[in-house]
């Protein structure tokens, strides 16, 4: 039992995953150690899913390199893993002012960052396109290339490619100790113990404990909330673009945007807090998100709300990314990867994947054919399993019998229950469970005990 | 494309009563789509007494009334397993079954699609998302189709009569509510429940009161209610949350028909916005009887065969 792993990527969220996936296609022995049940355990469970341009990052910022560097590689790979697309493209709207005189300045930045294809929208211009949208908006600025992608369906994806590569993902495997010996790490976890000649920590909001089991950190995880309110179906037709606010000093505010499921959602709000684990949603936020909502959207007062969530980012005291290879410690450290890590994961990896190069040896110039591993869709806009038949279990979301069981099978079963509802998005939708709850954990149940 | 003289949209009472009368009447093309791989709508589920025909006094559990509804239904053309998904442009119907998709025309077609209740996110419930929380459709499904006990001392949300409905199937599967906690001055629910009672089955009335939070770690531990602006916590370890039924919107929602609410606006005799499209049973927005519902049914054949 004593296999010895090239690289070690401890988490399996979005940016463990997509490291796990460079580095094994680069022909290195990988594996996840994650300590949820499923992956997407941490802050990748919950998050708004918007493709970036990186048209407002920090110029020059690494951040903005890996955030444009992985929009690239989603395009380049997004139709061999079958991960869809909702082009919506994004209007910064100013509904005052100060706020209009403030777009001009964004404009800049986003050509300095490489985005050109902004454009000034006036009130006429901004009417067309958004019909439904408030009369009190007084322009916007358009920014053509912001998206809407499938935030569970995308890292599930990585995790296959990783595997179908030879990787390995092993879950429920808390990583608790770390000893370096003999040229390698000797990791303790819940499910033994796993030695590895280069550990890369992506424990995203626990990446400072993490990293203190190896090293003295450098940084502290200072989460920040966000959370959501989710429309019924009928909402999405009300709404083409992803509608972002002007930031303040303060705050970036929060965007209404259609979700890649048909929904239409508004959030994320930021909130500090000390939890790392519970994303609490509290009753007098959701009121004002859906108020906000209304007032942005007023055909939204005749709409249900069929969701309500929240998300933990892994933020630190620095707002850019932490990315940095220590060669004498065989460590990788990619963290506080804080709120645009769904976009930027792809370049992550190819970063990481530079400083492993950099740093721990040569990485095989030619590589063996990629090997692509498609998942089911699961976007509302796009061909999806029920549309060929099957017997409907969960009739919001139309789920099928069929997905639910593929769901549990394979070299990535779902681990437990919140796992299969976000590889199938049974009993999501709008009757939340009333009709289906009980036939979807049953099903699942059964699949489980069925297969092993 | 198939079409047919007659197509009803849920094989509940409301829907499998119109069918029946209306096949008694004389008309022969109808179909009944019901999703569920078995017709007979909410009561299917409700292994409780108190389901009678036509409001009469001798009742059946849920079960045994779906069972005397499905029988005459045997005549006529009924569909399971089939999902009406939305409607085209022009209104015909968009289908789901085993063997896929496929469109249907209809000279009339029926709403009888039922209610469900408003989930904890249209209430705008905060906390923690946890397993425990479930509405009635699910606790009943759970208990009386699974025999689970998924909590053994949860508190109940909502005061509707449907809440005691919750409360007769906790008792049956040997939970202790540890209280029922609604947004009203009063009981809203008949007969020795009613005006003024502090305690239903031994646990405390909290009234004017509303859930603001669902709290625990792994599993419900609390909830915290505010009531005339103090907030307190109640143990319990499951949330039950009944009533505030609306209407089965989904398939009109977008603008198919004008509504009312969340329901359909319809005339008296039934008429929605759309010439060729009418609306019975719960569908109308009121959780009524199932013997209500088909009272209702038995008028609408009436008024479609005059
Ligand atoms: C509200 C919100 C909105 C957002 N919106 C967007 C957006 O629109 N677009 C976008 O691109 N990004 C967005 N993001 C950002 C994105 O979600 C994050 O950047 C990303 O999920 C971070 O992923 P991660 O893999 O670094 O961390 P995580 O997802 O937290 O992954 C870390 C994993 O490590 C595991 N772990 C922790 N400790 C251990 C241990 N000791 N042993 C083993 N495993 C361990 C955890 O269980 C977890 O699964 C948003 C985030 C939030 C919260
Ligand atoms: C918890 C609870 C307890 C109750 N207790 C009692 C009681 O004790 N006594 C009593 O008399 N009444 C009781 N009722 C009320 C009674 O169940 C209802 O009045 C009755 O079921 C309404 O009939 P319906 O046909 O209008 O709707 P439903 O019974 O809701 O039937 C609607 C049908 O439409 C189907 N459907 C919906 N959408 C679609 C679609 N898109 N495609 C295909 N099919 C679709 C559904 O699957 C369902 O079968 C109770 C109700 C509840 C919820």
């Amino acid at each position: 039992m004593s296999e010895r792993f090239d690289i070690a990527v401890i988490g399996c969220g979005v940016v463990g995953l997509a490291i796990l996936r460079r580095l094994a296609m680069s022909g290195l022995k990988a594996v996840a150690l994650e300590k949820g049940a499923d992956i997407l355990s941490g802050a990748s469970k919950g998050n708004s899913a918007l493709l970036h341009t990186g048209f407002d990052a920090p110029p020059k910022s690494l951040e903005l390199k890996c955030m444009q560097a992985g929009y690239a590689e989603y395009l380049d790979i997004r139709q061999n893993l079958n991960l869809p697309l909702l082009e919506t493209s994004a209007i910064i709207a100013a509904w005052n002012e100060e706020e209009k005189a403030k777009l001009e300045g964004i404009e800049k930045k986003a050509r300095a960052n490489g985005v050109n294809d902004v454009k000034q929208l006036s009130p006429t211009e901004l009417r067309i396109r958004e019909p439904q949208l408030s009369r009190n908006a007084l322009g916007g600025l358009l920014v053509p290339g912001e998206h809407v992608i499938d935030p569970w369906s995308a890292p599930l994806a990585y995790a296959h490619q990783a595997i179908a590569h030879g990787a390995k993902i092993i879950r429920k495997a808390e990583v608790t100790a770390a000893r370096f010996e003999k040229d390698a790490w000797h990791l303790t976890t819940a499910q033994g113990e796993v030695t590895a000649r280069i550990v890369i920590n992506a424990a995203g909001l626990y990446g400072d404990k993490v990293e203190a089991l190896a090293r003295t950190p450098s940084f502290e995880v200072k989460p920040r909330k966000g959370q959501f309110v989710v429309f019924d179906k009928p909402a999405a037709k009300l709404l083409r673009a992803i509608l972002l606010p002007v930031p303040t000093a303060r705050t970036k505010g929060v965007v209404l945007f259609r979700t890649i499921f048909g929904n239409l959602a508004i959030g994320p709000t930021a909130e500090e807090t000390d939890e790392r684990e519970n994303a609490t949603t509290d009753t007098a936020t959701l009121e004002k998100l859906k108020a906000r909502a209304i007032e942005m959207l007023p055909a939204l007062k005749d709409v249900d709300v069929t969701a309500l969530y929240a998300g933990l980012r892994p933020a630190t005291q620095q707002s850019e990314y932490i990315i940095e290879a220590d060669e004498k410690q065989n460590w990788i450290t990619a963290a506080g990867i804080r709120s645009t890590g769904l976009t930027g994961s792809l370049g992550i990896a190819q970063h990481v994947s530079a400083l492993y190069a950099k740093h721990f040896g040569k990485l095989p110039k030619k590589l063996p054919p990629p090997k692509w591993t498609p998942v089911p869709n699961l976007a509302e806009h796009a061909i999806r399993p029920y549309m060929k038949g099957g017997e409907i279990i969960c009739h919001c979301e139309w789920v099928t019998r069929g997905e639910i069981e593929a769901a549990t099978k394979g070299p990535l079963p779902a681990g437990d229950l919140a796992g299969l509802k976000r590889r199938t998005r049974a009993t999501m939708g709008r009757c939340q469970g009333f009709y289906c709850a009980q036939h979807v954990s049953a099903a699942f149940e059964k699949a489980k005990h069925g297969a092993s | 494309m198939e079409h047919h003289d007659v197509v009803i949209i849920g094989g509940g009472p409301a829907g499998l009563t119109l069918a029946c009368e209306l096949r008694e009447r004389g008309r022969k093309d109808v179909v009944v789509l019901e999703r569920e791989a078995q017709a007979g709508g909410i009561p299917r589920h409700c292994g409780h007494g108190g389901f009678g025909l036509y409001n009469s006094w001798r009742t059946h559990k849920g079960p045994t009334f779906a069972k005397l509804l499905r029988e005459p239904a045997r005549e006529i053309d009924l569909r399971t397993a089939t999902t009406v998904l939305n409607f085209t442009m022009s209104g015909n119907l968009r289908l789901h079954s085993a063997k896929g998709i496929q469109e249907m025309s209809a000279g009339t077609l029926v709403l009888a699609t039922g209610t469900r209740e408003a989930s904890r996110a249209a209430r705008l419930i905060g906390g923690n998302k946890l397993p425990g929380v479930m509405n009635t459709g699910e606790l009943q499904q759970r208990v009386y189709l699974n025999h689970e006990k998924p909590f053994s001392r949860p508190v109940i949300i909502g005061s509707e009569w449907v809440s005691f409905s919750s409360l007769l199937t906790c008792r049956h599967a040997g939970m202790r509510v540890q209280a029922m906690i609604t947004e009203e001055a009063s009981l809203d629910a008949p007969g020795i429940f009613g005006l003024g009672a502090r305690l239903v089955f031994g646990a405390p009335v909290l009234r004017k009161a509303k859930l603001r939070a669902i709290l625990g770690h792994k599993k419900v531990e609390a909830v915290e209610v505010e009531q005339g602006g103090t907030t307190k916590q109640i143990a319990c370890d499951g949330v039950i949350i009944s009533g505030k039924f609306r209407s089965e919107s989904a398939l009109y929602a977008d603008g198919f028909i004008e509504r009312e609410g969340w329901a359909p606006k319809v005339t008296e005799q039934f008429k929605t916005s759309r010439p060729n499209v009418l609306a019975v049973g719960n569908v109308l927005g009121h959780l009524e009887r199932a013997g209500t519902c088909m009272l209702q049914a038995r008028e609408l054949a009436k008024v479609m065969t005059a």
